[in-house]
């Protein structure tokens, strides 16, 4: 049993300490919205915010996490910069499976948090971990940026 | 129309309810007979408005979208051709996926649900706005036959009938529906005109996307139920390979999970992922790999190569081509191999699917397909049951490219769900994605041309050595040996060379699965056609660009786009050192599109994209903004692949495992990529594909303007590439 | 010149020849730093040698396990995918060739099956095979001599519990005249003690214990100690670190600096017995390997009594500058970036961050954290370019100890751009990697 706060709520979890967090979210909270990707924190697919902070939730144990918020894909909407975030996604379409957005919107989230205007080498360094198959890596630089101007 | 659409819209947000009732209500449309495995013949295409189109009372429509989504769109630019034409609000519209059904949801051409080869447009874009059509003619008849007025005399808008002249008095669609769905579908409804068109053409917001921006959408891979179990698994790492051995005395510590092992597969079955996956690492298996358990790259390559050295069949021909050709070694005359490597598809979503064997003797199943119905009769082929007594509810896709025309991952699924009491979900690790694809085919291109004294090409050949994709998946070799996938827009002769021929030999790799990705076979093909014409250019002493422009003027689509690409690219401009602009000129799926890329090259041989730009003219386009979409991502794919991608064997194994040695592009490294869309009242091209097989060439054709090394072989070697410098 | 300045110029030079020789032949033995006489443990008061004594009322199969693990005989007895203590493992030694590792399966043919114990112990003790062949020094065995007759064949006992596995071994390719075994009985002669261990009785049994777990099961020396121009352990500098098979065995003396000297006990106690200790990192490659085949087998006795005396070897200074112990900064931006290759920059921020974070502390895993830890400290990158290459993919009691290995997608230009970038990110000074070094630390690493 291990209890977590995710999305402003305490969830205990009838799950091992070392069930990486990723799966405790999909496979024990339903919370779906976080994905499977490469299971090595090279992809980002995974991608959640622990204290604001963008972490791969696919090698972060649920036994390690303690006390610390966990803002999931389902919640960031809540949040003034994921609101914006999410509304540039869709104002110019970054969209194409949608896979690897969920991580993307968080990497993103997490890097206006950190850095309002974000310049070129922000964006490179702060969603360089978040892979996408599709390609929309054109879109999302302006969907950020759009975002920060917002 | 069939109503109940509240319940369906929740589809999207992925209610497991929800799902159960969508192929129950549309049973009505289910005419395939129980043993109907084969392609059936074609048919005059029937417009069936009905089971495309739901209404409810309250105007909210919902459409079963018979294509596969997986990011390219077509949830959105279907709507658009049913909405048009229905004339009903686009906000209104919910898309779903369509149930199995080849006759009623596969392409009008082929009686075929398939996903693939940038086809969904092409093969739609007529028909279902006829089925739009026929719709609104449906809603009008109800509408008059209500009022007893001639249909002639009523309009539609948003929804709603409309009859003017007793003082604009109006009826919903949805307060028709349940009458109109009771008429005869009109089978040569009128079509708006371009002027009337709302949705066609315009850059419509997608559909998807809200759900997938908030983490709602739903995969097949978020399948959740009661009573649901997760397995994982691990495949002969080997093909043909089997289980040797299994010590399981591991994992026989570990509560609450089954170990099945059948003749090829071992799976460990757990209530969550996690435990299933900490089972399987415990287990310890010893792999027979039989045969080709001994087989390596350097065996696969060297049989490519020899293969190659043969005379194909002969796929395309015009003119004398041995006699234009003359010996090797003429003065005009270039020779060139070009050489494309096995390549791995990895969408991000893993493979998976749920599968519930039930005591019942039916089955049910959950998964994205790009093959809906496909999918649906393996599982029943895997059970020995008829397929009507498989429910599939199929999912969009977190990636196809060509991965899920294959439907192993319902095999496997389903064998492994044989031995499993209630439903489970079986889903890949990365890794197992990895080593258990069906891989782009390697190929090998022997080419040969000759210049006339005016610089034009006067003879050309180009046979073609792969692994027919077909051929595999069918089990039968292809007709007269060519494999008429395996040469597609290599046979189109669109630079027009008088003397021409193409061959294709059939080279089928030991130890190796191959299948159909992003580009099909030009991915291939261009690569092989654009690299020599850029040597032919060089050879001619013209600029690349000057060189395509003066061969295609039969081509004037083409020749257009290129010309534009150029000017919106600054072709000609003087770059840096170690800088060069490199085009890709191509016509296939139906589609003219012209790429210019630039590329930096580091003194250590490593190559930096810095900026590419496409023209396309893809004729009548539905949604461009979706279309600019497709073009960057295609490029994005060719791109990582020609700087990386090489799927290699050792020991019958596949020695690439995940994205830490199997690089895809990251944002950092990725370009701007400006796209601009040639209007045209032309037929539609396709779309998906394009820009994947611009990529490469466009790259290689950089690279030999910035280091004056010409790369014939993918993925770019930068150790030939270091310290190298044009200027 | 006259013959006579000939002659007295040819016997100066003799006599530094043999002066050099005799300084490298007498060297001093592995134990010879501590203080105090030695005697024969079985004269001695008390018995260093054997297993805890938790275990010592086992069978000697199960004693022979402990100790097996204790002198970590699978490590190079087992081969890359290859079947446990079957051989295979592959020595690359620069200008001398590759030597694989033999087949201690008791499969008669192929193995040790038909070794008697005399042979056995030859074999450990003297470095001599059936055959009365000389084995190169890359067995151990002027480590293994100073092990006790009764441990040897305890470890004897449990090789021969292990399935016989058919396993010939693999052709040494060497470069002339290394590939001559007879030229070994002259080595031996200056470099094979051929001795037991000796209990220093001025030397708590602690130490002692300890000094038996180092040296005669452990052979920590073999890495860790620099070699001389002969190629035996140059213990005048014992412990101060060497670089082999391509990687960094770091300073395990007690320098303050570049040793053991600033490390807690517990840091200590927790690196060896888990592979990894907050603040210093954690273990890779070869000493990754050991931890997992050896140290962590170990008692908590045991690895008390390695601290001891691992504490009591003396400072050998290594040209190492000071360890950074502080984060770096939590931007890109910031820290020592200025004149760095951007390259670099570029690779950590897709590959690497998502674990190590900017700031080097890990993110998701303590493990990841690499403030403070030795390699990225050390301004050659060896063992970060290493780890990069090779991952790491450790069973540890806390659980996977997991990183990708790059080195198969990645040129040797990527790799030493990564490994100089975070060296001088998290590190006291950037390393100057070049594509050349790589490959040659590629070479010095490969199994095949």
């Amino acid at each position: 049993m291990v209890t977590l706060q995710i999305n402003g709520q305490s969830q205990t979890i009838d799950a091992t300490p070392d069930t990486p967090l990723l799966w405790a979210l999909r496979d024990f909270l339903g919370l779906t919205g976080t994905k499977f990707g490469c299971g090595i924190a090279q992809c980002g697919a995974c991608t959640v915010h622990m204290d604001g902070k963008a972490v791969r939730s696919c090698l972060l144990t649920i036994g390690s996490v303690g006390n610390r918020a966990i803002t999931t894909i389902e919640a960031v909407g809540n949040t003034p910069n994921g609101a914006k975030v999410q509304k540039a996604w869709l104002d110019i379409e970054v969209v194409q499976c949608g896979y690897c957005q969920s991580g993307q919107i968080m990497s993103a989230t997490a890097l206006l948090n950190k850095t309002p205007h974000p310049q070129d080498a922000d964006i490179d360094a702060a969603m360089a971990g978040n892979l996408c198959r599709c390609g929309t890596y054109t879109r999302i630089r302006q969907a950020i940026k759009n975002a920060a101007k917002a | 129309m069939i109503q109940n659409i509240s319940t369906r819209r929740t589809f999207l947000k992925g209610s497991a309810a929800a799902t159960a009732t969508l192929s129950g209500g549309l049973m009505i449309g289910f005419a395939i007979p129980a043993g109907a495995q084969q392609t059936p013949k074609p048919t005059p295409y029937v417009l069936k408005p009905n089971a495309f189109i739901h209404i409810d009372a309250d105007g909210k429509v919902a459409f079963q979208i018979p294509q596969e989504e997986m990011g390219q769109g077509v949830y959105t630019s279907l709507s658009q051709l049913l909405a048009d034409e229905l004339d009903v609000a686009f906000d209104q519209v919910t898309p779903l996926p369509a149930p199995p059904d080849d006759m009623i949801y596969g392409s009008p051409q082929r009686h075929r649900q398939s996903t693939g080869g940038s086809t969904s447009i092409r093969n739609f874009y007529t028909a279902l706005r006829q089925v739009g059509a026929s719709g609104r003619a449906m809603m009008v008849e109800a509408a008059a036959r209500q009022w007893g007025v001639k249909p002639e005399t009523l309009r539609t808008e948003n929804g709603m009938v409309i009859d003017d002249a007793h003082g604009g008095r109006k009826l919903s669609y949805g307060a028709l529906a349940p009458a109109a769905a009771k008429l005869d579908a009109p089978q040569n409804p009128t079509l708006k005109t371009d002027a009337q068109l709302k949705y066609i053409g315009k850059p419509m917001h997608r559909l998807d996307s809200p759900s997938k921006v908030n983490g709602s959408a739903q995969y097949g891979i978020d399948v959740r139920m009661d009573g649901l179990k997760v397995a994982t698994l691990a495949a002969s790492p080997v093909v043909g390979g089997k289980v040797d051995h299994v010590d399981d005395s591991k994992l026989k510590a570990m509560p609450g999970v089954q170990l099945v092992v059948l003749d090829d597969i071992v799976a460990v079955v757990a209530t969550n992922f996690w435990a299933a996956k900490k089972g399987l690492d415990v287990v310890k298996i010893t792999w027979d790999g039989g045969p080709n358990g001994h087989l390596d790259s350097k065996t696969l390559m060297a049989e490519l190569r020899a293969t190659a050295a043969k005379k194909g069949v002969t796929a395309a021909e015009s003119g004398d081509a041995d006699k234009a050709l003359g010996k090797p070694g003429g003065p005009t005359r270039l020779d060139a191999t070009y050489q494309v490597p096995f390549l791995a598809h990895a969408p991000m979503e893993p493979q998976n699917f749920t599968v519930h064997v039930k005591k019942d003797g039916t089955c049910e199943m959950w998964g994205g397909s790009q093959v809906q119905t496909t999918a649906w009769r393996a599982a029943a082929t895997v059970l020995n049951i008829p397929p009507e007594k498989v429910t599939f509810h199929n999912f969009m896709l977190g990636g196809g490219f060509g991965r899920r025309l294959d439907v192993d991952m319902v095999v496997k699924a389903t064998r492994i769900a044989q031995k499993v009491d209630g439903p489970v979900k079986v889903i890949w690790t990365r890794e197992e994605d990895m080593q258990q694809d069906m891989y782009r085919p390697a190929y090998r291109n022997v080419m040969a041309a000759t210049l006339t004294k005016d610089g034009m090409i006067d003879g050309w050949m180009h046979r073609i050595a792969g692994a027919s994709v077909s051929a595999r998946m069918s089990g039968k070799p292809p007709k007269d040996g060519l494999d008429k996938g395996s040469v597609d827009a290599a046979t189109d002769n669109y630079y027009n060379a008088p003397n021409f021929r193409v061959e294709y030999i059939q080279a089928e790799p030991r130890a190796v699965n191959v299948g159909f990705w992003r580009g099909v076979a030009p991915n291939n093909t261009i690569f092989a056609i654009e690299s020599l014409m850029d040597e032919l250019a060089k050879k001619a002493g013209r600029d690349p660009v000057a060189f395509r422009l003066a061969h295609l003027d039969k081509t004037p689509r083409l020749k257009n786009a290129l010309q534009i690409a150029a000017r919106n690219a600054k072709w000609g401009e003087k770059m840096g050192p170690r800088i060069g602009k490199g085009v890709c000129a191509q016509w296939a799926f139906g589609t003219y599109i012209a790429t210019i890329c630039e590329a930096e090259v580091d003194t250590n041989g490593e190559v930096h994209v810095r900026k590419v730009h496409s023209v396309i003219d893809a004729g009548r386009i539905v949604n461009p903004d979706t279309l600019m979409a497709q073009v960057q991502g295609g490029i994005t794919f060719g791109l990582t692949a020609a700087l990386w991608g090489n799927i290699t064997v050792e020991k019958g194994r596949v020695q690439q495992a995940n994205f830490n040695n199997y690089r895809l592009m990251r944002i950092n490294e990725a370009p701007d990529i400006q796209v601009e869309i040639v209007k045209s009242t032309e037929a539609p091209g396709g779309i998906g594909e394009p820009g994947c097989t611009a990529g490469p060439p466009s790259l290689v054709n950089a690279i030999a303007a910035a280091t004056g090394v010409r790369l014939r072989e993918l993925p770019i070697d930068r150790a030939l590439l270091a310290g190298k410098s044009s200027v | 010149m006259t013959a006579r300045n000939i002659i007295v110029g040819l016997a100066c030079i003799a006599i530094i020849v043999l002066a050099a020789m005799a300084w490298i032949v007498l060297g001093p033995g592995p134990m010879a730093f501590a203080p105090g006489s030695t005697v024969a443990i079985a004269s001695a008061g008390s018995d260093p040698s054997g297993v805890p004594k938790e275990l010592a009322g086992g069978d000697v199969i199960k004693r022979g396990e402990y100790l097996a693990h204790a002198a970590d005989c699978l490590a190079c007895h087992t081969g890359k995918d290859a079947q446990a203590y079957a051989g295979g493992f592959a020595f690359n030694l620069p200008m001398i060739g590759t030597i694989y590792s033999t087949n201690i399966t008791p499969d008669k043919e192929t193995g040790i099956g038909n070794y008697t114990d005399a042979q056995f112990l030859a074999a450990v003790h003297r470095g001599k095979r059936q055959d009365g062949q000389n084995l190169y020094p890359a067995m151990p065995y002027a480590s293994y001599t100073y092990m006790t007759d009764a441990d040897a064949l305890a470890i004897k006992a449990y090789l021969f519990t292990l399935p016989a596995v058919h396993a010939p071994a693999r052709a040494n390719r060497l470069n002339f005249p290394f590939n001559q075994r007879a030229l070994l009985t002259a080595w031996n002669m200056f470099f094979s003690p051929d001795t037991r261990f000796a209990v220093n009785a001025a030397q708590s049994p602690e130490w002692n214990r300890g000094a038996y777990l180092s040296e005669a099961l452990g052979h920590c020396g073999e890495c860790h100690t620099p070699r001389n121009l002969m190629y035996a352990l140059d213990n005048r500098q014992k412990f101060a670190g060497a670089l082999t098979a391509g990687w960094r065995a770091y300073n395990i003396s007690a320098d303050a600096k570049a040793g053991l000297g600033a490390w807690s006990d517990a840091s200590l106690t927790s690196y060896l017995a888990t592979g990894h200790a907050e603040g210093h990192g954690g273990a890779a490659g070869p000493m990754g390997e050991a931890s997992d085949n050896s140290l962590t087998y170990l008692t908590a006795g045991d690895i008390h009594a390695m601290v001891v005396y691992l504490r009591s070897v003396p400072a050998a200074a290594s040209n190492l500058p000071h360890v950074i112990t502080v984060p770096a900064p939590a931007s890109f931006r910031e820290g020592v970036t200025a004149g760095l290759d951007k390259r670099g920059e570029k690779l950590f921020a897709g590959a690497c961050a998502s674990c190590h974070d900017w700031t080097g502390k890990g993110q998701l895993t303590t493990f990841a954290t690499l403030t403070g830890a030795r390699s990225v400290n050390d301004p050659s990158a060896v063992n970060v370019a290493q780890t990069v290459m090779n991952g790491i993919d450790r069973k540890t009691a806390a659980g996977n100890v997991f990183m990708p290995s790059f080195g198969n997608a990645y040129t040797n230009a990527e790799i030493a751009q990564l490994a100089n970038y975070v060296t001088a990110r998290f590190g006291p000074e950037g390393a100057h990697l070049t594509e050349k070094g790589v490959q040659s630390l590629r070479d010095q690493a490969a199994q095949r």
